[in-house]
This record gives structure tokens, C-alpha cells and sequence, in this order.
């Protein structure tokens, strides 16, 4: 799964950063992710993991890392 | 938007006839456009000119605004991403002779003519300051700039609610410049803003908002806003009782328009950006609704704040 949410965040996020090198825990906000930009990860997280995110995760905090991206998933029935 | 109770709706329905009994406002058959009456028109004037005199004389440079504004500035304002269900294009017609004989044969038909009519290089102006931020590309001095400025916008949400018009007018005060710049004159300009508007003896308070983006990426973007409290409305009760109207903004933009425009502070960042938006129709029905439909016998407090 770790793997896949980096390829989303390299074609969607566009972060200064390289994404290969982050950690999981690191604040993808403060790497540079813009509110746009986390709406588009969104939508490719979707498309990659046929998922739909509810309502109530469609906020900040569920983006705002690899690890939480991960963990949202997780509630929505992505296994590894 | 939730729908209102039927409550709401009955109220809101007999404020819009009481103002159009009282000659206020004249329904157009399409609903959020009306004609204005002068005694409207003149309380608009005087809410300008009592928002204008609490800048002080440090609101900086005052531009009014055409209407319409030149359509790419729908994408480069990231509007049309945000609030595609919002925004109006103009359409014209460049056909020759036999076009023009197609277009009236349809219309006589009762088919939709406007088929064949194009979009022009000019769109319905979205909010009152976007046409302010292309003529500010390049370096700004040092403690950034100050503008006001007015202008129409456009908003097709058509409505009965007589505080949700299609077409409405913003003055504006905007800070481009330094970040912390930004941020102060945003809380400066809100205070000012409950108190000039409390002083006429509205019921205000300052509340947090987001704004209607689009879709299911748009809520993303509401509960961005929300949580970091770069918009907050000031609220009055005016259609409603109950639920209370956003009759005035004031929004920090962060950089995006900064980014948008390529203006940038003197050390090179891109300049951040804020606004206060007093939405002059909407104080104004406030104003019809706290005091009566009749300006004339508006308390004389009131009527001296707004034409001293």
C-alpha cells in the first residue's frame, strides 16, 4: 500500500520534496502539499484503490501524511 | 446548502413581498434579479460611503469595476476549479448572413437560439476584487499595497430569497503585500466592520466560514478553509429570524493570487493577499428589515451614519 500511495503523491501531489525519501509520519502540508493539491491526491487515491472517501475523512488531517493516508484506507477496507 | 424549514421559507417569502409592495424591490420574472428603487439605491450609497469613511483615508487607490472582466481570469483566479456552478460566461454572436437567418428561423421555431451564439473573451465578473490582482504583477513596495474597490458580480444560484441575488455589488477594501500585512489588515478591517455595521443597529457577530466550492473535492476544500480560519463572515438576521446572512466577508488568500499574478514582495516571495467584501445589497435588505421599508423613518442615528 506504501508503495502506491507514494506513486499517487509523486503524479499528484507536487511536492518540492522527493517522495521516495519521506517518511511516513513527515506533514505533507509542510512539504508543500496545497489545499488543491490535496484534493487532486485524493481523487488519485480514490482511482488507485477504488475506494470513495466518505464525507466526514474529506478533511485536512486525513492527508496530511503517508501514515494517515494509510490508516484511512485501512477504515475504508484496503487491505495490503 | 441545506434546505430551509418551511418556517424559514415563509418568512423569507414575506420579506421579498413586503419589499416588493413597498416599491423596494420590482421582481424580473427570473428569479435573484430585481430593479432597485432609488430609496434602495440611495441606501446603498450611503452604506459606500460610511464603509469608505471608516478606511480613514488609508483605503488606498478607489477603482469601480466594469461588470464583466476578461475570461481567462476565471482560470487564473482558479474559479473555474472552485465554483464552475457559480460563474457566467458572456456569449456573442460572430455568425454571417446565413447564420444570422438560422438564428432567427430558431428562435421563431421557439428552439434555443443561443445555440448559436460563442463565448467572447469576457466573463461575468465573480467577486469584486479579481480584476484588481492582473494589474498588480511584479514587485510591490515594501509594507505592500491598499486598494478599494467596487464592483458586480455574478452568481447564478437563483433563489426567491430576496438576500440571494444573481447579481449584487461588493465594496471592497484589499491589502496585497507581507503575510503578517495580510493577516492584520484582514482582523483590523473585521472590527471595523462590526462595529460601523452594530453601529447602525444591526444584530452582527463574526462567525467562521468557508466558501461554496464545488463538488466532493469542494468540501475538501470547506473543511481547509474551516480549519484554517482564513474566512470569517459577519452575520445578521435578514430574510430570516432564524438563520442568520452573510452580509459582509473578510478573507486571508494566503498566496494564491500571489502565486496567480506573479506579485511578489520586495524580497521576491510571492506577495500574500486579503479582503474585506461589504455586500452593499445585502446590508442594505438588513437595514430594510431592521428598520422598515421606508428609509425615511429609519431612526435618525442611522440615517446620520449613512448620509452625514
Amino acid at each position: 500500500m506504501d508503495s502506491v500511495i507514494r506513486d499517487v503523491l509523486i503524479n499528484h501531489a507536487k511536492l518540492p520534496v522527493d517522495v521516495a525519501g519521506l517518511d511516513r509520519a513527515a506533514d505533507l502540508y509542510t512539504a508543500g502539499l496545497t489545499s488543491h493539491a490535496s484534493v487532486n491526491v485524493m481523487l488519485g487515491l480514490e482511482d488507485a484503490f477504488d475506494v470513495e472517501f466518505p464525507d466526514e475523512m474529506l478533511r485536512k488531517s486525513t492527508f496530511e501524511s503517508i501514515a494517515s493516508i494509510e490508516e484511512a484506507l485501512r477504515r475504508l477496507g484496503v487491505e495490503d | 446548502m441545506a434546505p430551509a424549514s418551511e418556517t424559514v421559507e415563509a418568512e423569507r417569502a414575506a420579506f421579498r413581498a413586503e419589499l416588493v409592495e413597498a416599491g423596494v424591490l420590482t421582481p424580473t420574472g427570473v428569479d435573484g434579479l430585481y430593479h432597485r428603487s432609488g430609496a434602495f439605491e440611495a441606501v446603498v450609497r450611503g452604506v459606500e460611503g460610511l464603509a469608505s469613511r471608516a478606511s480613514n483615508g488609508a483605503g488606498g487607490p478607489t477603482s469601480y469595476f466594469a461588470p464583466i472582466m476578461p475570461r481567462e481570469l476565471l482560470e487564473r483566479t482558479d474559479y473555474l476549479r472552485s465554483f464552475p456552478d457559480l460563474l457566467g460566461v458572456v456569449e456573442v454572436f460572430t455568425g454571417g448572413d446565413r447564420d444570422h437567418a438560422d438564428l432567427l428561423q430558431a428562435a421563431a421555431d421557439g428552439e434555443e437560439w443561443a445555440r448559436f451564439f460563442h463565448p467572447a473573451e469576457v466573463a461575468l465578473c465573480s467577486a469584486a476584487c479579481h480584476p484588481l490582482y492582473p494589474t498588480l504583477t511584479g514587485a510591490l513596495p515594501v509594507g505592500g499595497v491598499r486598494h478599494e474597490v467596487q464592483g458586480y458580480c455574478f452568481r447564478h444560484e437563483p433563489s426567491t430569497d430576496p438576500v440571494r441575488m444573481q447579481s449584487f455589488r461588493q465594496h471592497e477594501f484589499v491589502f496585497v503585500g507581507e503575510p503578517d500585512g495580510a493577516v492584520a489588515h484582514r482582523d483590523a478591517w473585521l472590527e471595523r466592520g462590526l462595529e460601523i455595521l452594530g453601529g447602525l443597529g444591526l444584530d452582527v457577530r463574526a462567525e467562521v466560514a468557508n466558501d461554496p466550492f464545488f463538488g466532493r473535492a469542494g468540501r475538501m476544500l470547506a473543511a481547509n478553509q474551516r480549519a484554517t480560519t482564513l474566512k470569517y463572515e459577519i452575520t445578521c438576521p435578514v430574510s430570516s429570524s432564524e438563520v442568520r446572512t452573510a452580509i459582509t466577508s473578510a478573507n486571508c488568500h494566503e498566496d494564491h493570487f500571489g502565486v496567480a499574478f506573479d506579485i511578489r514582495t520586495p524580497d521576491g516571495e510571492p506577495a500574500h493577499s486579503a479582503c474585506i467584501g461589504f455586500g452593499l445589497e445585502r446590508i442594505t435588505l438588513a437595514l430594510l428589515r431592521r428598520h422598515g421599508t421606508d428609509p425615511e423613518r429609519w431612526p435618525s442615528d442611522v440615517r446620520g451614519a449613512l448620509w452625514p
